[in-house]
């Protein structure tokens, strides 16, 4: 399980969860992503952001092993074996990760649940796939992940076609950490929802972060979603990293042309 | 007999097959991928586990064939009739006189030994076909053993039933490592797969696969530690001959609701009411 | 326990013709633990630059500045995240929130960030409003719809809910009445005494005087003018 963040604090820790080495990915001769180099600590959240095209999607997609780089390496801190290349691992190791330590928010809800299974099924399914056998327990568990990300766990017999999209977020949310993964790749989990939604999705993934010491790897355009979640902050373009650093220093105090164009394009309200 | 070759198909086709089915034994409840021929019958009808049976007759065998438990129904007397033309193989109707044996949908209750074959028609091969429709997806699940949705699915009946709802092709593992889809076998047969002297082989036509059990194969029907999985069947007594372990067929005799309960193994009933075993 | 040596700063204004900005050097500033310093000067001349350095929020282009043991000019994001956990605090001149949080939970972040129960720090937030005249049927909503000064004091009162070894102040007494400027001022005394070094920008001149044992003139820092 993985500690509060103020827990983490205390502790000794010996390394990175995450350290990514010069990944790449190539399409013929345009580039997806380039030279992408970071380390990610316990309770980190590393936000990636940049316009369509800046490679983020791409790199998020290699992180979480959704793509195979070309090149690079992506090594986690495994629980049992220490730090592994990811990109080195089978694919049975792989999936086993996918399911227990790592954490996968798509944009779209849809793409991450299960339509056709009820909310007790979907957020139960990490737990059943690790070998839970007991009914009672999974549907009790499921039914507190449910509260946890404020959805009426009365609601656990129902279809996710019957939610809206932010409730179907919440439940995305909640099928991944119930497994209590050290580490969530996200990709922008806010688009699409109405802003009202957006402001409660955000509030509630904070509250988690903190809560578990979740360490996250968000991708998104919306400066403002960086800015309230991530600690940390990478820019990209065209496939590149070309700023990285502190959050709100990134964007109060930019460097890069780029950065300093980015920032100043955002509309105040 | 005729222009046929023996059992209708050339021998290429059935060293085909052959060579499909031992990789099925090989390794138990695997789907084996093997390419159906066009047969005589309208897929549906039982097409794949005829291509099996054909590849694995010899002129020495004696063969019964079942639909539902009974021999003389349309598909059964069909089918039958098929072999006895195309392979001029002597047939039966006793469990205990057949060597191989076709059936759709049922597992006869006269135990069966090493010296025989069970074959099964199988219209879905793919337990999980309804919660994942990607082929893809789900012989990646196989592959990896990944099994997670499979008990989903068990989750599901409970959750909107009350218990594990689903009465016929109940979802097994096989030798401790395969999910397989049994045909649809009321889930009251389910334990007679489990430890069976006979080879019991699957055959889907329409999906093109096929799967298999060898001899005392260890089969598990899936469930959860509260809710374990029992072989339920009807309350009654067959109204022919008594049994009360047998699966009963539930047969509705006028239109006033009048029903009986009689054994859906026709040769199994008629021998205990003559009274043999 | 607050550090600045030789510190400079220039701002590039890559989008408007690579404009280059220098704003400061040469900057030295200490601060010890129980003092309180006033940095002054015109407006625009560099204190909310300086204080933002110290806070991490803007880079540090030359020289040192270190806050307790951490050398903030140099530090990785998560060490300056842990200092502004436990012993940096900053109040700004603005309120920067979620748009649903209610102000008790704004109020009680800092504790719960640190591992305080929900309970106590709900508690100790509620203690502190109620001292900076915030009614209690007001901790339920948002403060983005409160007046300028209710969002001061929110803003004040989740500096001060943590017993933060530093303080940056920018600007606290700023839209506030007689009665809540005389409560934020014993809330820096009270500070002061428990050995914080705080650092803070005041306009108020009574409050400078009442409150500071120095004050550094952050016009002696602008380049060409170092002594």
């Amino acid at each position: 399980m993985a500690m509060s963040a103020a827990a983490l604090e205390m502790q000794d820790v010996p390394g990175p969860l995450l350290s990514v080495r010069n990944v790449g990915k190539r399409y013929g001769a345009r580039i997806g992503c380039s030279d992408v180099s970071f380390d990610l600590w316990p309770g980190e959240v590393l936000g990636v952001v940049g316009e369509s095209g800046s490679g983020k999607s791409t790199l998020l997609s290699c992180l979480s092993g959704q793509l195979r780089p070309d090149e690079g390496e992506v090594i986690f801190d495994t629980r049992d074996q220490g730090p592994r290349d990811t990109l080195l691992m089978s694919e049975p190791e792989r999936r086993r990760l996918g399911r227990t330590d790592w954490a996968f928010v798509h944009q779209n809800p849809r793409d991450g649940l299960r339509l056709g299974v009820s909310a007790g099924g979907n957020v139960g399914e990490r737990l059943m796939a690790n070998g839970a056998r007991h009914y009672g327990r999974i549907r009790a568990t499921a039914q507190d992940w449910l509260t946890r990300v404020e959805i009426d766990p009365s609601r656990v017999d129902d279809r996710p076609r019957q939610f809206s999209g932010g409730m179907q977020q919440r439940l995305q949310i909640a099928r991944n950490l119930v497994s209590g993964p050290r580490l969530a790749f996200m990709d922008e989990p806010t688009g699409g929802l109405d802003v009202s939604v957006q402001a409660r999705l955000l509030d509630l993934l904070r509250g988690l972060v903190r809560d578990i010491g979740l360490s996250v790897v968000l991708v998104t355009h919306d400066l403002a979603v960086v800015r309230l979640l991530a600690d940390r902050l990478m820019v990209m373009k065209d496939g590149r990293v070309i700023e990285s650093g502190l959050t709100d220093q990134v964007l109060d105090d930019p460097q890069h042309a780029y950065t300093q164009l980015l920032v100043s394009s955002v509309l105040q309200v | 007999m005729s222009e046929y070759n023996f059992a209708y198909l050339d021998e290429d086709t059935k060293r085909m097959i052959r060579r499909a089915i031992l990789k099925g034994i090989a390794v138990p409840g695997y789907q084996v991928p093997f390419a159906s021929r066009e047969m005589p019958m309208p897929y549906g009808w039982g097409t794949g586990g005829v291509q099996v049976t054909a590849a694995t007759l010899v002129p020495e065998d004696v063969l019964k064939v079942i639909d539902q438990g009974a021999d003389d129904t349309t598909n059964a007397v069909s089918i039958r009739k098929f072999f006895q033309r195309t392979a001029g193989i002597a047939t039966t109707e006793r469990t205990t006189e057949a060597t191989v044996i076709q059936t759709r949908h049922r597992i006869p209750e006269t135990p069966l030994n090493e010296d025989q074959i069970l074959v099964y028609q199988v219209p879905i091969p793919e337990p999980m076909r309804f919660l994942e429709p990607r082929e893809t997806e789900t012989r990646r699940i196989h592959a990896l053993a990944d099994y997670g949705l499979m008990q989903v699915r068990l989750y599901e009946d409970i959750a909107r039933h009350g218990e594990i709802a689903t009465s016929y092709a109940y979802p097994v593992e096989v030798a401790g490592r395969y999910v397989m889809d049994p045909s649809p076998i009321p889930k009251f047969d389910n334990p007679k797969l489990d430890d069976c002297p006979a080879i019991q082989l699957f055959g889907a036509g329409r999906e093109q696969r096929i799967y298999a059990l060898p001899p005392y194969t260890r089969v598990r029907s899936l469930d959860f530690d509260d809710y374990p999985f029992s072989a339920s069947k009807a309350d009654h007594a067959c109204a022919i001959c008594g049994s009360a372990t047998s699966y009963l067929d539930e047969v509705i005799t006028d239109d006033a609701g009048g029903r009986m309960y009689v054994c859906s193994d026709t040769d199994y009933c008629a021998r205990r009411a003559e009274g043999g075993a | 326990m607050i550090h600045a040596e030789n510190v400079a700063k220039e701002f590039t204004l890559h989008n408007q013709g690579s404009t280059v900005l220098r704003v400061m050097e040469g900057a030295n500033l200490d601060v010890a633990k129980g003092e309180c310093v006033a940095l002054t000067g015109a407006s625009g001349a560099g204190k909310s630059t300086l204080m933002r350095m110290i806070w991490g929020n803007y880079r540090t282009d030359a020289g040192h500045i270190r806050v307790g043991e951490v050398e903030v000019s140099s530090a990785e994001p998560r060490e300056i995240i842990a200092l502004r956990r436990r012993t940096l605090g900053y109040v700004s001149q603005f309120l920067r929130v979620l748009p649903r949080v209610p102000t008790l939970r704004v109020v009680a972040e800092p504790l719960l960030t640190l591992g305080v129960g929900e309970a106590e720090a709900e508690a100790r937030a509620a203690a502190l409003l109620t001292r900076l005249r915030i009614g209690e049927s007001l901790w339920g909503l948002s403060p983005t719809t409160f007046s300028g000064g209710e969002q001061q004091r929110v803003n004040i009162a989740r500096g001060f809910v943590h017993p933060y070894p530093a303080l940056l102040l920018d600007e606290p007494t700023a839209s506030l009445d007689a009665a809540n400027r005389e409560t934020v001022m014993q809330l820096i005394e009270e500070a002061k005494a428990r050995g914080a070094a705080i650092l803070g920008i005041f306009h108020d001149e009574a409050a400078r005087h009442r409150l500071c044992e120095r004050e550094v003139d952050v016009s002696g820092f602008r380049p060409g003018v170092a002594a």
